[in-house]
């Protein structure tokens, strides 16, 4: 299995605090890895470092076997190989759902746009969201909103997906709609990391849980043993407060 | 499911009609209320001593009338540099903003430029610049120097162009910096992310404090009458110092209020519409 | 049932009705006295009703234009207008020392409501309307109102009316040289309106507007010391009722019959003649316009 992501030595500062300190994952093709970790262990540091959002201060990131933390590359280009998704959404609000999605195969694939739109709706249809394609973003409940942006990531068949919180923002009864779209994509063979609180849904889906702690990947492995067994304390630590807050 | 439709209960009709009775004592006691606030001040108002002296000098009904055509015409001035001068300050503001959000090093003097313009021109007096323009520019006899209206037009396009760069820069800055981030991270350079996501936002959201300000520069464009252009105003003036009687003054102001009302209507509408569209999300 | 919030709003409403009501407007003295001009010496010297006991308040715009003032100073004396207060005030028994100068703009001077000084002195010309505001004493000066302009200009060799209808011309806003430049000249072009002579003078210099209409001695001055090839056109004919200059002062004021008295002295006793020739001398040999 090649792999798409490695991550080696990554180490971010925001001041004085460390959020990652010498961080290493790799992610292999058709691969999903779970994020876990309480707030503040970087998690979403981590998954904007990947999309260079942030920029590291030390350490590599290489996609495809490609540097992509050398200063001289063009991030537009790397990310428009990477999907990310945020925990608000951060849908368009000035733009319909359609417009949302076939913004970036238009302007930035330099896609035609009757193209785009048919493989939009293609995508809209298949989340049963097709009929709120000419809606705007307020119109749409919270988690008709997050898969919409998850559709909006995916158009441009990122080779990795990126997925922070992506649950975290929604009233309980739509956060199910939304795993639901996630597995169906893990069916389908996409790569992904996902940063997530949702225990149960890490042990569904995911090919490999990471526990991040203090800015490492302190354990990672298969999620029946991570999640159910694991062999550091503090992961131990951390899962029994999330058994206590009823999360697992 | 029960196959009768649906029919208040007792005690929801009790409510029902409390509060209709409620409803018609609130609509008599204002009915009421007003009927005995402006007969007071009606009263008071006509029965002051010097009424008739007020009522001559601000509101002599035939000299309104004389003096309604010459204002009608001055009024069509105003509005014709008004809706140019309008349209072109909010291109100029918006050019401007932008230009100070433009990134690399290439363009440091670009964005010094606008930086110093919109501090000085937000703190020049509106009748110093058109001064300089109405009567300075001339006055250097270049080729093709414009008539002074639109010299004075430039003056008022230049000085609330440096207001509506601010009103525009800070609906940039507004936009929250996840919009840039979702933007980015789909491949969109800055430079698409600002046209395509930054930008259309910026401008709804200042929609509501440009139209305020462009509701206040109609009201300055009669300034360009310094340069010599009749316009409303002076020829209420005209007027006024003809018959030593301030009617006309009366007249031009009333009908500068009317003129300005479709224009606060519509800054109210899109004021509210705007606050309702940018509260989306759960 | 009342709630406190609405008792206390409604009774401070009423108050401050109530307070509004207590301002009420001066009353308007509008019935002159007939005794008054009964009795002997109506005009104490030095002791008239002005503004301040012993003090006579003369006012003016603020710059004095030349030639009837010197150096935007009125009190020295220099300049027609200048001379001619001093000597009214002196005929009125105010000594030079007694005399205070205070600054009004044209506009404000012949505005109704009650003014800042016992009489005003700035080429106002008297004209029915204004009587509507103010009073006039008896004239000192007959005015022409003259077209001027600068070399090289479309109307610098104009010879009659009809050859100025077509040009942009100005004037100042409420003067009667507007008046004149509308009513005789009628021109085909809106003409252009100035606050004050400086901005109409500007506005001829840089060519916005290719003449402007200003009294005789006005124009000389304006020719001869401050304008760079400024030409005169010509004069307008009077028409009707000649123009003639006169000293303003308050509607109603006590002082206007002893002012007019001291004007027409210093008419009858050639007074005003002499300071004609002695400040307005180079003001000969205008042409004729028709």
């Amino acid at each position: 299995m090649p792999t798409v992501l490695t991550c080696t030595d990554v180490r971010k500062t925001f001041g004085s605090a460390v959020v990652l300190d010498g961080l290493d994952l790799e992610v292999g093709e058709h691969e999903v890895v779970a994020l876990i970790g309480a707030s503040g262990s970087g998690k979403s540091t981590l998954l904007r470092c990947i999309n260079l959002l942030t920029e590291i201060d030390d350490g590599t990131i290489r996609l495809d076997g490609e540097d992509i933390t050398e200063p001289q590359v063009d991030a537009d280009r790397v990310r428009q190989k990477i999907g990310l998704v945020f925990q608000s959404f951060n849908l368009f609000p000035h733009m319909t759902v359609l417009d949302n999605i076939t913004l970036a195969p238009v302007r930035v694939h330099k896609r035609p746009v009757a193209e785009a739109r048919e493989q939009a709706m293609e995508w809209l249809g298949r989340v049963g969201l097709a009929d709120k394609a000419g809606s705007y973003p307020d119109r749409l409940s919270g988690g008709q909103q997050q898969r919409v942006a998850i559709v909006r990531a995916l158009v441009n068949s990122p080779r990795l997906l990126l997925l922070d919180e992506v649950t975290s923002a929604l009233d309980p009864e739509l956060v199910g709609e939304v795993l639901t779209m996630i597995r169906d994509l893990k069916n389908e063979g996409v790569t992904m990391v996902l940063a997530t609180h949702e225990m149960g849904f890490a042990r569904q889906v995911a090919d490999r849980v990471a526990f991040l702690d203090k800015g490492r990947v302190l354990e990672q492995g298969p999620p029946g043993q991570v999640l159910g067994d694991p062999v550091e304390p503090r992961t131990r630590q951390f899962l029994a407060r999330i058994i206590e807050a009823g999360r697992l | 499911m029960s196959a009768q439709p649906y029919r208040p209960s007792a005690t929801q009709q009790h409510r029902i009609a409390f509060r209709r009775r409620q409803a018609i004592r609130s609509v008599l006691l204002a009915a009421l209320s007003t009927a005995v606030l402006g007969t007071a001040l009606g009263f008071l108002v006509t029965d002051a001593p010097g009424w008739d002296r007020v009522k001559l000098a601000f509101f002599d009904g035939e000299l309104a009338r004389e003096s309604l055509s010459p204002i009608l015409q001055g009024l069509w001035l105003n509005v014709r540099v008004f809706l140019v001068c309008a349209i072109s300050a909010l291109a100029l503001g918006l050019l401007i903003a932008t230009a100070r959000t433009l990134r690399g090093p290439v363009f440091f003097p670009v964005r010094a430029l606008a930086t110093v313009y919109t501090y000085s021109f937000r703190g020049l007096p509106l009748i110093i610049v058109i001064y300089l323009f109405a009567f300075g520019i001339p006055g250097l006899r270049l080729q093709g120097t414009p008539s002074v209206t639109v010299l004075g037009g430039a003056a008022i396009v230049v000085t609330y162009g440096a207001y509506l760069a601010e009103v525009f820069r800070s609906g940039i800055e507004s936009v929250h910096p996840s919009q840039v981030a979702a933007a980015r991270s789909l491949g969109l350079s800055y430079r698409q992310a600002m046209r395509h996501v930054v930008l259309p936002q910026a401008v709804r959201r200042s929609a509501p404090p440009l139209l305020n300000d462009t509701v206040a520069m109609q009201k300055d464009v009669g300034l360009i009458s310094l340069a010599g252009p009749i316009d409303a105003i002076r020829a209420a003036q005209i007027d006024q110092m003809g018959t030593a009687n301030f009617t006309p003054y009366v007249v031009a102001g009333v009908l500068f209020v009317l003129l300005a009302l479709p224009l606060i209507g519509i800054t109210d509408f899109v004021t509210l519409r705007a606050a309702r569209r940018q509260n989306a999300g759960t | 049932m009342v709630s406190r919030f609405t008792l206390l709003t409604t009774g401070g409403a009423i108050l401050a009705l109530a307070a509004l009501a207590g301002c009420s407007p001066v009353a308007d003295d509008t019935a002159p006295s007939a005794t008054a001009s009964a009795s002997a010496d109506v005009c104490p010297a030095g002791a008239l009703p002005t503004r301040t006991a012993g003090k006579l308040t003369i006012g003016t715009d603020n710059p004095a234009y030349e030639p009837w003032f010197s150096d935007n100073d009125p009190k020295n004396g220099k300049g027609f207008e200048s001379a001619v207060a001093y000597q009214v005030a002196q005929r009125l028994g105010y000594s030079p020392a007694d005399v205070t100068w205070t600054s009004v703009t044209f506009n404000n001077a012949i505005a109704p409501g009650p003014k800042a000084f016992d009489f005003d002195i700035n080429q106002f010309s008297i004209t029915p309307e204004r009587r509507n505001a103010v009073d006039f004493s008896s004239p000192y000066y007959l005015v022409r109102q003259t077209v001027i302009t600068v070399k090289g200009s479309k109307i610098a060799g104009a010879k009659s009316i009809a050859d100025l209808r077509d040009a942009k011309l100005g004037a100042q806003v409420g003067t009667t040289s507007y008046q004149a430049l509308t009513d005789v000249i009628k021109p085909t072009v809106q003409p252009s309106v100035f606050n004050n002579n400086d901005d109409a003078k500007a506005a001829l210099e840089n060519g916005t507007v290719e003449g402007i209409v200003v009294d005789l001695p006005t124009a000389f001055y304006i020719t001869g010391a401050e304008l760079k090839n400024g030409v005169i056109v010509g004069q307008l004919p009077q028409v009707g009722v000649p123009e003639q200059f006169g000293l303003v002062l308050d509607k109603g004021s006590k002082l206007t019959r002893c002012v007019s008295t001291a004007v027409d002295q210093l008419r009858q006793d050639g007074t005003l003649a002499v300071l004609e020739k002695t400040w307005l001398a180079d003001t000969g040999g205008a042409p004729e316009l028709s």
